[in-house]
C-alpha cells in the first residue's frame, strides 16, 4: 500500500537563485512587481538629484567656525558659524555669561536623572525622592541666592535650561492635577464631575496659545493691587493647567482599563474611597498611562516653544534672537536645522523608550 | 448579633450626606475663588480705566490686514476685523485638512509599503516630522521664503506658469469667463447624476446580480460632464500668466509667503501624524481578513473596498478628526509668522483697545465651537458605528 | 480501499512542488493527486508545513518549483485563474475570520454576490439554506461578534459553502475551539462527507479522520513522510516519526 514518495533527495533541491542571498532580497523587497520597481527607480532617482547637492552644502562647501564676514565671503555652503560663535547664547539666553555652568550643571543633572530612570528595576521609592531632590537642586542652581550662590533673576533665564524647566516642571506639576480631574470625573458626585468634565473639555478644546495669552494679559488683572508675578512662572501656571487636561484624560483612560473586580475586591475588603484608590486603582491605572505620558512630555516639550509668542527666551526665542543680529542675518536654515536637531534627538529618544516601555509592559501584565 | 440600628447616623459616616457635604463645599470653594478673582478683576480695570463689554467691536479698527477674503479697510470696525481673521483661519484650515488627508494618507500607504525604500523613507519622515515643533517649522518654511527663494527676478519656475520666489507663490489662472460657470453647475449636475446612478446600480445589481461598472461611469461623468460644457461654452482658453513687471510680477494669483509657509508647515508636521492614523487603522485590520476575503475569490478592489477599507475607517475616523482639529489649533500660530488669521487680529485688537478679558474670550469660544461641533459629531459618528456592531 | 486515481478524475494534482521562505526549505517534493470525492487528513506536528501546503493550493502562498492544477487550471501568476481558482475551492480558517462588520447573513451573500454575480434574493435564499444546514438559521440577523467559536465556524463553513465550491479546505477548523464546541463543528464536517464533498483536512481530530477519511498523510520537516488508508495509518504505522507523532497525540 505503502508508497515511497520522493524520487530524489529533497536536500539536492535549491530554491531558484533570485530568491535568495541579496539577489533574493532585492527582488522581495525593491523589485517585487512592475509597479514596486518603478517606485524604486524614481526614488532613487530623486535622492540621486537631491542627496549630492546637499551634502555639497552641510558639509563640503560648509564653514564651521568663522566669522560673520568670512561666511559672508564664502557663499554658497552652509554656514554652520552662526551656531558654534552664538552657541552660548543660543543656549543659556541672557543668563550671566560666567555663571552659565549654573544652568548646564542643571541640565545635566536632568539629564542623569533621565537616563537613570529608563530602567525600571530602579522605579523605587527612593528614585521619587531623588527626582524631588533634582527638581529643587535644579531650581536651586538656576535662581541662585542661597549657599553662596549669587542669584539671577528669571527674567534672564532662557535657551535649553527654560525649554526643559518648562516642561519637565510643567509636567511634574501637572500630573497631581491631572490625577485629581480623572478622579473627579469618574466621581458620582454630579456637582464635581460636572467641573471636571467642563474644565478639561474646554482645555482640551482651545489652543495652548489663547491659554499663554490668558497668562500674559488676563492673568495679571486677577491678582490684587501690588501684586506682580513675573512672566516666567505665568507662562508655567498656563501650561500646567493646559497639560493637567491632557493627563487627566490619559489617566482616565487607564481607570477604564481597569478590571471591575479590582474595584469590588477593594471594596470588599472594606478600604473606603481614599484607601482603594490610593493603594489598589492608581497604582495600577498610574502603570498602564506611563506610555502615553511620555507621549504627553514630548508634546509638552515641543509646545513650550509657543511661548516666544508671549516673549520669553526658550531655545526657539534666542536662536531667533540671534538671526536678527544683522551680522547673523540670513543664516536661518543653519540655526533652524540646529535647533531642529535638538529637539528632534530628545523627542527621538523620549518616543523611542516609550515603545519599549509599551511592549515591555505589555507582556508583563 | 442583633445590630444596633442607630436612629441617627453621624454626617460624616453617611455617603450621601458626605456627598453632599464634598460637593457644597466645591461649589462654595469655586464661587469664593471666582468672587475673589472677578473683585480683583473689576478693580484693577477700574483703576486702569479699561472699559469692559464688546462695545468695541463697533469702532474703528484703525490697522490694515494683509490678506483678506472679504473687503476690508482700517476704517472698518473692529468686528469686521474679526470677521477677516476668522475667514482667514477657516480657509487655512480648510486647504491644509483636506492637503493633510491626502499626503497623510498616501504617507501612511507608503509606510506599509513592501517596497522596502519607500517604507522606509516614510518611516524616516513621519518621526522627523512628529519630532520637530511645528513652530520651528513654520519659521523654518517662513525663513525659507524670505531668505532662501530668489527675487522675482530670478523666480524659479517648478512648472510652467509657475513661479516661486519670496513674494510668494505665483500662477496663472484662465481669465473669467461664462464657460467655467457652465462648467461648475454641469459638475453640480453631474454629482446628482452620480448619486442617482449609484442608487439605480445598487437596485439593479440586488435584483439581477449584475455589477454596474460604478467608479469608473462615475469618474467619466464627473470629468466630462464639466468638459463638455466648457467646450460648448466656446472653449475659452486664455490665461491670465503672470509676467514679471519691474521687480515683481502682474497678473496671475500670488499666494503670500505668509499663507503657504504656514500652510506647508501645518500640512507636513499634520500628516505624519494622520499616517501613523492611517498605518494604526489598516494594520488593525488582520491579515485572516484579507485572506478570508481573497478565498471566496474577490477581485483585489473588492477586497479592498467591502472588506478592507469599511473596518479600518472605523478605527482611523475618531483619531483622524482629532488630527484635524489638531490643524485647526495650530494654526493660530499663524500670529508667529505674521499671517492675519483670528489669533492674530484678536491679539491685535487686544494690544489696541486693551481689553483683553474680551480678547481671549472670543479666541476661546471661537475655537469652542470648532472643536464642540468635532465631538459632536464624533458622537454621532460612534453611535452610527456602535449600532452596526451590535 | 482503492487509492488508485485516474488523472482525469483528478480534482487537484501537484507535481514535484517546493517551496521556501527565503533559505528555509517549508515544502519538498510534494506529490499528491486528489480525486474527486476523495477526503484527505492531513496530519503532522507544527511546523510541518501542512498548513502552507493547503494554503498553496489556493494561492494564499507561492511555490517556486514544480505545478500545482486544480481543476484543470494550472496555478500561475495569473489574477483570473487565482480568482477562478478561489472561487472553485472553499477554504475554512483557524481563526474562522468572517467579516466583523457584516451581519452573518452578508458574511454568506458578499462572495456570491460580488464575485458569481447573483440576484440578492437568490443569494440570500441560497444562505439561509446553508445556515439551516450548519443549523444556525435563527442567527442570521446577528454579527459575528455575538457569536460563540463553534457558532462562527459552522457560519464559516457556510460561508464557503454558498461560493458552491468543487473542494474544500479546512486549515485546523477545531484547533482554536473550546472542547465542547469541537462536536458541533465535526458534525458538520461529516455531514459534508455524507454528502460527497471533497475534502483536504489539516487536522488532529483523529477520530473524524477514522470515520470519514480515505486517506491520511502524516507531513514532518516539509514533507509527506507517509500515507495510507486511516486503519492501516493508525494502526500499522511504517514510519518511526510516525509513530512517535500518534504516540504523543493518541495518549
Amino acid at each position: 500500500m505503502e508508497k515511497t514518495l520522493p524520487t530524489q533527495p529533497a536536500e539536492l533541491v535549491k530554491p531558484p537563485a533570485t530568491d535568495i542571498g541579496i539577489l533574493g532580497w532585492l527582488k522581495a523587497n525593491l523589485f517585487n512587481g512592475w509597479f514596486n520597481s518603478l517606485l524604486t527607480v524614481i526614488v532613487i532617482y530623486l535622492i540621486y538629484l537631491a542627496a549630492p547637492s546637499f551634502i555639497q552644502w552641510a558639509f563640503l562647501d560648509s564653514s564651521w567656525a568663522a566669522n560673520s564676514e568670512q561666511c559672508k565671503m564664502a557663499g554658497a555652503g552652509a554656514c554652520w558659524s552662526v551656531i558654534t560663535a552664538n552657541i552660548r547664547f543660543i543656549l543659556f539666553g541672557f543668563y550671566p555669561h560666567d555663571l552659565q555652568w549654573r544652568p548646564l550643571l542643571a541640565v545635566v543633572i536632568l539629564v542623569l536623572l533621565l537616563v537613570y530612570s529608563r530602567n525600571r528595576s530602579h522605579w523605587r521609592k527612593s528614585l521619587f525622592y531623588g527626582w524631588l531632590v533634582g527638581l529643587f537642586v535644579m531650581g536651586l542652581l538656576l535662581k541662585g541666592g542661597l549657599f553662596g550662590l549669587e542669584p539671577v533673576e528669571s527674567n534672564n533665564w532662557g535657551g535649553l535650561p527654560l525649554t526643559l524647566l518648562l516642561s519637565v516642571f510643567g509636567l511634574t506639576a501637572a500630573y497631581p492635577v491631572g490625577i485629581l480631574l480623572a478622579l473627579g470625573r469618574q466621581s458620582k458626585m454630579a456637582v464635581i464631575k460636572s467641573f471636571c468634565v467642563v474644565y478639561i473639555e474646554l482645555i482640551r478644546g482651545v489652543p495652548l496659545i489663547s491659554l499663554l495669552f490668558m497668562s500674559s494679559v488676563v492673568f495679571p488683572l486677577f491678582l490684587p493691587e501690588g501684586m506682580v508675578i513675573n512672566k516666567i512662572l505665568r507662562a508655567q501656571v498656563a501650561i500646567i493647567l493646559f497639560t493637567a487636561a491632557y493627563i487627566a484624560e490619559v489617566v482616565r483612560g487607564g481607570l477604564q482599563g481597569l478590571d471591575r473586580g479590582q474595584y469590588e475586591a477593594a471594596e470588599a475588603l472594606g478600604l473606603n474611597y481614599f484607601q482603594t484608590m490610593r493603594l489598589i486603582i492608581l497604582p495600577q491605572a498610574l502603570k498602564i498611562v506611563i506610555p502615553p505620558s511620555v507621549s504627553i512630555l514630548i508634546s509638552a516639550f515641543k509646545d513650550t516653544s509657543l511661548v516666544v509668542i508671549i516673549a520669553l527666551y526658550d531655545l526657539l526665542k534666542t536662536t531667533q534672537t540671534t538671526l536678527t543680529d544683522p551680522k547673523w542675518m540670513g543664516y536661518s536654515a543653519e540655526a533652524y536645522i540646529f535647533v531642529a536637531m535638538i529637539y528632534f534627538v530628545c523627542c527621538f529618544f523620549m518616543s523611542n523608550y516609550s515603545r519599549k516601555l509599551e511592549r515591555e509592559l505589555d507582556t508583563s501584565r | 448579633m442583633n445590630a444596633q440600628v442607630p436612629d441617627k447616623i453621624p454626617f460624616f459616616r453617611d455617603p450621601s450626606k458626605l456627598s453632599v457635604f464634598y460637593q457644597i463645599m466645591t461649589l462654595l470653594g469655586v464661587v469664593l475663588l471666582s468672587y475673589y478673582l472677578v473683585s480683583n478683576t473689576l478693580a484693577n480695570l477700574e483703576r486702569q480705566s479699561i472699559s469692559t463689554g464688546f462695545d468695541f467691536l463697533g469702532k474703528e479698527a484703525a490697522f490694515e490686514i494683509g490678506e483678506s477674503l472679504i473687503d476690508y479697510s482700517a476704517a472698518d470696525s473692529y468686528g469686521r476685523a474679526l470677521i477677516v481673521g476668522f475667514l482667514n483661519t477657516l480657509i487655512v484650515s480648510f486647504i491644509g485638512i483636506t492637503l493633510t488627508v491626502l499626503l497623510g494618507t498616501v504617507i501612511g500607504i507608503a509606510r506599509l509599503s513592501s517596497n522596502w525604500l519607500v517604507a522606509k523613507l516614510s518611516a524616516i519622515y513621519i518621526e522627523v516630522f512628529q519630532d520637530i515643533p511645528v513652530l520651528l517649522q513654520l519659521f523654518f518654511w517662513y525663513a525659507f521664503f524670505y531668505e532662501i527663494l530668489p527675487t522675482p527676478r530670478q523666480a524659479l519656475a517648478p512648472l510652467p506658469g509657475v513661479f516661486l520666489c519670496n513674494r510668494g507663490l505665483i500662477f496663472g489662472v484662465p481669465h473669467f469667463h461664462l464657460a467655467y460657470i457652465y462648467a461648475a453647475i454641469a459638475f453640480g449636475a453631474g454629482i446628482i447624476c452620480v448619486i442617482f446612478i449609484t442608487r439605480w446600480s445598487h437596485k439593479r445589481q440586488d435584483e439581477s446580480g449584475k455589477i454596474f461598472p460604478l467608479i469608473r461611469v462615475s469618474a467619466v461623468i464627473l470629468v466630462g460632464a464639466p468638459l463638455l460644457a466648457w467646450l460648448l461654452g466656446g472653449a475659452p482658453a486664455e490665461m491670465n500668466v503672470p509676467a514679471l513687471k519691474g521687480f515683481n510680477f502682474k497678473g496671475g494669483v500670488t499666494i503670500s509667503p505668509e499663507f503657504t509657509a504656514l500652510l506647508l508647515g501645518l500640512v507636513l508636521y499634520t500628516a505624519a501624524f494622520v499616517a501613523e492614523v492611517v498605518r494604526a487603522g489598516i494594520q488593525s485590520v488582520s491579515k485572516g481578513q484579507r485572506e478570508a476575503a481573497m478565498s471566496i475569490g474577490l477581485k483585489p478592489a473588492h477586497v479592498l473596498n467591502l472588506v478592507i477599507l469599511p473596518q479600518a475607517l472605523r478605527v482611523i475616523v475618531p483619531p483622524l478628526t482629532s488630527q484635524m482639529l489638531n490643524l485647526t489649533k495650530n494654526s493660530s500660530l499663524a500670529v508667529a509668522i505674521g499671517y492675519p488669521d483670528f489669533v492674530s487680529v484678536a491679539g491685535t485688537t487686544i494690544n489696541q483697545t486693551g481689553q483683553a478679558i474680551e480678547g481671549v474670550a472670543l479666541i476661546m469660544i471661537v475655537y469652542l465651537i470648532f472643536s464642540l461641533s468635532t465631538s459632536a459629531y464624533m458622537n454621532w459618528y460612534n453611535k452610527r458605528i456602535a449600532l452596526v456592531e451590535r | 480501499m482503492n487509492t488508485t486515481q485516474t488523472d482525469n478524475n483528478a480534482i487537484i494534482t501537484i507535481d514535484d512542488m517546493h517551496k521556501w521562505y527565503g533559505d528555509f526549505h517549508v515544502l519538498k517534493n510534494i506529490n499528491l493527486t486528489v480525486t474527486r470525492g476523495e477526503r484527505i487528513v492531513i496530519c503532522g506536528p507544527s511546523g510541518s508545513g501542512k498548513s502552507t501546503l493547503i494554503r498553496c493550493i489556493n494561492r494564499l502562498e507561492e511555490h517556486q518549483r514544480g505545478s500545482i492544477i486544480v481543476d484543470g487550471i494550472e496555478l500561475t501568476n495569473d489574477l483570473k485563474n487565482i480568482e477562478k481558482i478561489r472561487a472553485e475551492v472553499g477554504m475554512v480558517f483557524q481563526h474562522f475570520n468572517l467579516f466583523p462588520h457584516l451581519t452573518i447573513l452578508e458574511n454568506l451573500t458578499l462572495g456570491p454576490i460580488w464575485v458569481r454575480k447573483t440576484p440578492k434574493k437568490e443569494a440570500e435564499a441560497t444562505a439561509m439554506y446553508y445556515l439551516e444546514k450548519v443549523r444556525i438559521a435563527e442567527q442570521a440577523k446577528k454579527y459575528p461578534g455575538q457569536l460563540s467559536g463553534g457558532q462562527q465556524q459552522r457560519v464559516a463553513i457556510a460561508r464557503s459553502l454558498c461560493m458552491k465550491p468543487n473542494v474544500m479546505l479546512f486549515d485546523e477548523p477545531t484547533s482554536a475551539l473550546d472542547p465542547e464546541m469541537v462536536k458541533e463543528v465535526l458534525d458538520v464536517m461529516i455531514s459534508l462527507a455524507r454528502d460527497g464533498m471533497t475534502m483536504l483536512v489539516v487536522s488532529h481530530e483523529m477520530g473524524f479522520a477514522k470515520s470519514v477519511a480515505h486517506r491520511v498523510l502524516f507531513m514532518d520537516g516539509g514533507e509527506i513522510l507517509e500515507e495510507n488508508e486511516p486503519h492501516a495509518f493508525f494502526t500499522a504505522p511504517q514510519h518511526e516519526r510516525t509513530k512517535l507523532f500518534l504516540s504523543q497525540i493518541l495518549e
